[in-house]
């Protein structure tokens, strides 16, 4: 598939729009150019066939300028795109993280190949790869990582380098704090409207994607059955004297009605793509509302593990057991302690308390970053998305209207040879 | 038609005549002809007529069409008739389908409106409702009194596909369609819409329709006829004319091509259908999705709105389909189907007569024949002078003879008239299906681009709404095609 890189330009999505703070895409451009197939033994040391991508870097001043060197290239594939994305989960927890295109061919009808090695699968990974380096590049916190550097820029040695970076075991602790349940008892509200949101907008846009494929397979049908009447007319012109001409004529017209179908659904295709990457963004989303919960809620452990402490001091101190504890219990059973034993029962207590509130004070910072953080990413998102589903809606008004262009063209067409029946 | 204005003769295939004649001035002497014919007292006619259907074959074939010389006239007028059809003189609708429930059943009439300025009916509008039973019926009678003419297609009387239901809206509004169509080809017919029948069906009240129903050939002589058809297509014609093996041909391959039509139209509306199904549910989608957004409510509102409308253009054209070219591709599937019907039975008439010729040579041969051996032993036996036996034999073969040479002449003429009628009706039939099926085609092609012309305006008006409110970003929008 080697196609010149102007012309696969015109897929992309982003565009720098950063105001503030530098992005890598402000002097660097980024291409993933090409799509191969390879074959290589993997980690069981069986023989596989994979899919490589070629991602090519240029410095944006030659571009400008009008010289156009060769780019820097190197290959990768999607698993390493995977790992780099995980990297960036990790390492940004506040930052809402672009999505990866899909694994697997989801939401298909019938004509797609869900299998990924299909041609057509394989190009518009290829796009949905290109827009996610391109997304990162344009973030100030993600695209000035160093991690992301290499990654465009080495292709041997980086695994290791991320794998050192101890990433890995981070990842783990994450997923399992993500997925556990716990009770916050007081979240910031605009987190939860946030996840609430991401919920409601994953459903919509999964019951969207899964209409359209519908609606493309029922179009897809009624395109192609007036092929038959291109193959009935050319068989029927064949006994008439008068109407053979007229009708031969119509008839191709219907065969080139029915062949329209096929670019009209591939556009269609792209604008599916636009919407599936907001709902896997969806993920992203409601991880950050879900770490924001994670913050709160180890603040407020913190500070209730030291109003607990400090209550015991107190108790301690006057002597009364206000709640039922297992010392209580004993003290009255065995007798109370000793001053001495209760001396050092305060200092530890002390102690405590002292480590306690630098605990909590930490905790509150990191929240209070976090918060900050996170919102001021989840408002730029936003204004992102609003911007880009505006634009997809926009670009499917269009798609619509060059497919009714199409159809006016063809049936024009088609009536002037019928007259001439 | 002129002439048959002047005339005012009445030119049908009935087998009696009703003596209501209108007042015509006494003019051509061809006319006048039929004019005595009809002052015949009835059980004249009515042997006249019976004599002639063993002869013929066509049950209500009265002489009055055969030597009516304004029929004749009718045949050779086929081929003046190109594109001439400015003169019409009678126009039928048929509309306003209502229910009729008695004890016994219930039934659909519809109402048949005539207006007409011909000088055979007593006035100029007439307003009729007839039931499928009765078109049924003028259907059959036209078919009988003219075999090999070509009698537009009813129709049929339950759809199998689909199991659309007897008394369902749409199919009482496709079959009142179909019904106007049937008509309309039948008045548009120069020699069909003088039928006697025909101005019944078009003008009698419902008693009166029944009681002339039961007049005509009597069930044993159609009986005859079936019989007589039978053993003539069995026995099969030797000689066709060249020229109708090709119309036969032509008919088998446009029967083919039709069907397959028919079936791919009919294939298309359902596809449309269920299309429009699944795009139903897209506009409702993106109206929820608005209930989540603050930004996007209004391009999200936009394009749930455009789905919407685009919804209601595509039934519209759904409808356009169903009602127009579908049926008509229908029509002309049946159309075959009578074709080769009337094909057939010109060939039993030719056959006929080759039967009779075959007859009439075997006959030639016997009276040649020496009686030596056959029946000289025979006559000897049953005590008879063989000399005798002979001349009474001769004598009876002569009889024979003469009697066939009288049918085989008027079997040639009706094989001339048939081939004629055949003829010239093909022609007319080959301009009708042209003009019918082109109508048809341009027809769908007209609603679809009307429909795609709807759609694009709803989604541009979409465009520049959003576009007043996007300002800057107009460049930033992707290109759409490659």
């Amino acid at each position: 598939m080697k196609v010149h890189v102007v012309v696969k330009m015109k897929r992309k999505r982003v565009k720098d729009r950063d105001v503030c703070g530098t992005t890598l895409l402000k002097t660097m451009e980024i291409n993933v150019a090409e799509a191969e197939k390879r074959t290589g033994k993997n980690a069981v040391n069986m023989l596989e066939t994979y899919t490589v991508y070629l991602i090519e870097t240029r410095p944006v001043d030659t571009v400008s300028e009008g010289i156009s060197p060769t780019p820097d290239s190197l290959w990768r594939r999607y698993s390493e795109f995977e790992i780099l994305r995980n990297y960036l989960l990790v390492t940004y927890p506040f930052v809402v993280v672009p999505p990866l295109p899909e694994k697997r061919a989801e939401f298909v009808w019938h004509k797609l190949s869900a299998d990924n090695m299909d041609p057509d699968f394989v190009e518009r990974r290829r796009v949905g790869l290109e827009n996610f380096l391109l997304r990162v590049a344009s973030h100030t916190a993600l695209s000035n990582d160093k991690i992301f550097f290499t990654f465009l820029t080495e292709e041997n040695g980086w695994k290791e380098i991320v794998f050192e970076t101890g990433f890995q075991a981070k990842a783990d602790s994450r997923l399992k704090a993500l997925n556990a349940t716990f009770r916050v008892k007081n979240p910031d509200k605009r987190f939860a409207e946030m996840k609430h949101y991401g919920d409601e907008l994953q459903s919509v846009i999964s019951q969207l994607l899964r209409v359209r494929a519908r609606v493309a397979d029922r179009l897809y049908g009624v395109y192609k059955v007036h092929g038959n009447y291109g193959r009935v007319f050319s068989e029927w012109s064949a006994i008439e004297k008068e109407m053979g001409d007229g009708l031969q004529s119509a008839g191709h017209h219907m065969d080139a009605y029915a062949a329209s179908v096929d670019d009209i659904l591939e556009e269609e295709e792209h604008y599916a793509d636009q919407l599936k990457e907001y709902l896997f963004y969806m993920d992203s989303l409601k991880a950050v509302c879900r770490k924001h919960e994670l913050t709160q809620f180890e603040l407020e452990m913190a500070a209730q593990d030291l109003s607990s402490k400090k209550q015991q001091r107190e108790e301690l101190a006057t002597g009364t057991v206000r709640t039922f504890s297992l010392k209580g219990m004993t003290s009255k059973l065995f007798g109370q302690e000793t001053p001495e034993q209760r001396e050092a029962k305060m200092k530890v207590l002390e102690e405590q308390i002292q480590e306690g509130e630098e605990e909590v004070k930490e905790k509150n910072s990191e929240c209070d970053e976090f918060v900050n953080n996170a919102w001021c990413d989840i408002e730029r998102f936003k204004d992102q998305k609003d911007h880009d589903l505006k634009e997809a809606l926009i670009s499917y008004a269009i798609m619509q209207i060059s497919m009714c262009k199409k159809g006016i063209q063809v049936w024009s067409n088609a009536k002037e040879c019928f007259n001439k029946m | 038609m002129k002439l048959r204005k002047e005339g005012g003769g009445i030119m049908s295939g009935s087998a009696t005549e009703p003596a209501v004649l209108p007042p015509s001035p006494a003019q051509i002497v061809p006319t006048d002809l039929s004019e005595q014919m009809l002052e015949l007292d009835d059980d004249d006619d009515l042997e006249v007529f019976s004599k002639d259907v063993t002869v013929t074959d066509g049950g209500a074939f009265s002489t009055s069409d055969q030597i009516s010389p304004c029929s004749l006239l009718n045949q050779y007028g086929f081929e003046e008739e190109e594109g001439d059809s400015n003169v019409k003189d009678i126009f039928v609708t048929v509309d306003n389908p209502e229910s009729h429930v008695t004890t016994i059943e219930t039934f659909i009439t519809y109402r048949v409106l005539t207006k007409t300025t011909r000088s055979e009916f007593d006035a100029s509008e007439y307003e009729v409702r007839r039931r499928y039973q009765d078109f049924l019926w003028l259907r059959g009678r036209l078919e009988e009194a003219h075999p090999t003419l070509i009698v537009h297609p009813l129709p049929e009387k339950f759809v199998v596909k689909g199991m659309v239901e007897r008394f369902s809206d749409d199919f009482i509004e496709t079959r009142k369609r179909a019904l106007h169509r049937f008509l309309n080809h039948v008045a548009e017919h120069p020699i069909l819409s003088c039928s006697e029948d025909l101005k019944v069906f078009l003008t009698a009240q419902a008693w009166e329709l029944t009681s002339h129903k039961k007049q005509g050939p009597g069930f044993l002589s159609r009986m005859g006829e079936t019989v007589r058809a039978v053993a003539a297509s069995v026995r099969g014609v030797r000689n066709r004319p060249e020229q109708f093996n090709a119309m036969q041909e032509y008919v088998e391959s446009f029967g083919q091509k039709i069907s397959s039509l028919d079936k791919i139209a009919q294939r298309i509306v359902k596809e449309q259908k269920e299309y429009l199904e699944e795009l139903r549910e897209c506009g409702p989608t993106y109206t929820l999705w608005s209930g989540s957004e603050e930004e996007l409510v209004e391009p999200l509102k936009g394009v749930a709105s455009c789905l919407d409308r685009c919804c209601k253009e595509k039934e519209d054209q759904v409808r356009q389909l169903s009602e127009h070219l579908a049926p008509t591709l229908h029509e002309y599937a049946l159309c075959a189907d009578t074709l080769k019907a009337v094909l057939r039975r010109r060939d039993n008439i030719q056959a006929e007569l080759e039967a009779k010729n075959d007859a009439l040579a075997t006959k030639k041969i016997d009276r040649e024949a020496e009686p030596r051996e056959r029946g000289v032993v025979w006559q000897s036996l049953l005590g008879r002078d063989p000399e005798e036996a002979r001349q009474q034999k001769q004598h009876r073969l002569e009889g024979e003879i003469v009697e066939l040479k009288e049918d085989i002449d008027k079997l040639e003429d009706r094989v001339e008239w048939a081939n004629n009628a055949l003829k010239g009706d093909w022609n007319r039939w080959q301009r009708s299906k042209r003009r019918d099926l082109r109508s048809a085609f341009v027809h769908m092609a007209e609603k679809n681009v009307d429909y795609y012309e709807k759609c694009l305006a709803v989604w541009e008006s979409f465009l520049v709404s959003q576009r007043t409110e996007f300002g800057d970003g107009a460049e930033r929008r992707l290109p759409s095609t490659s």
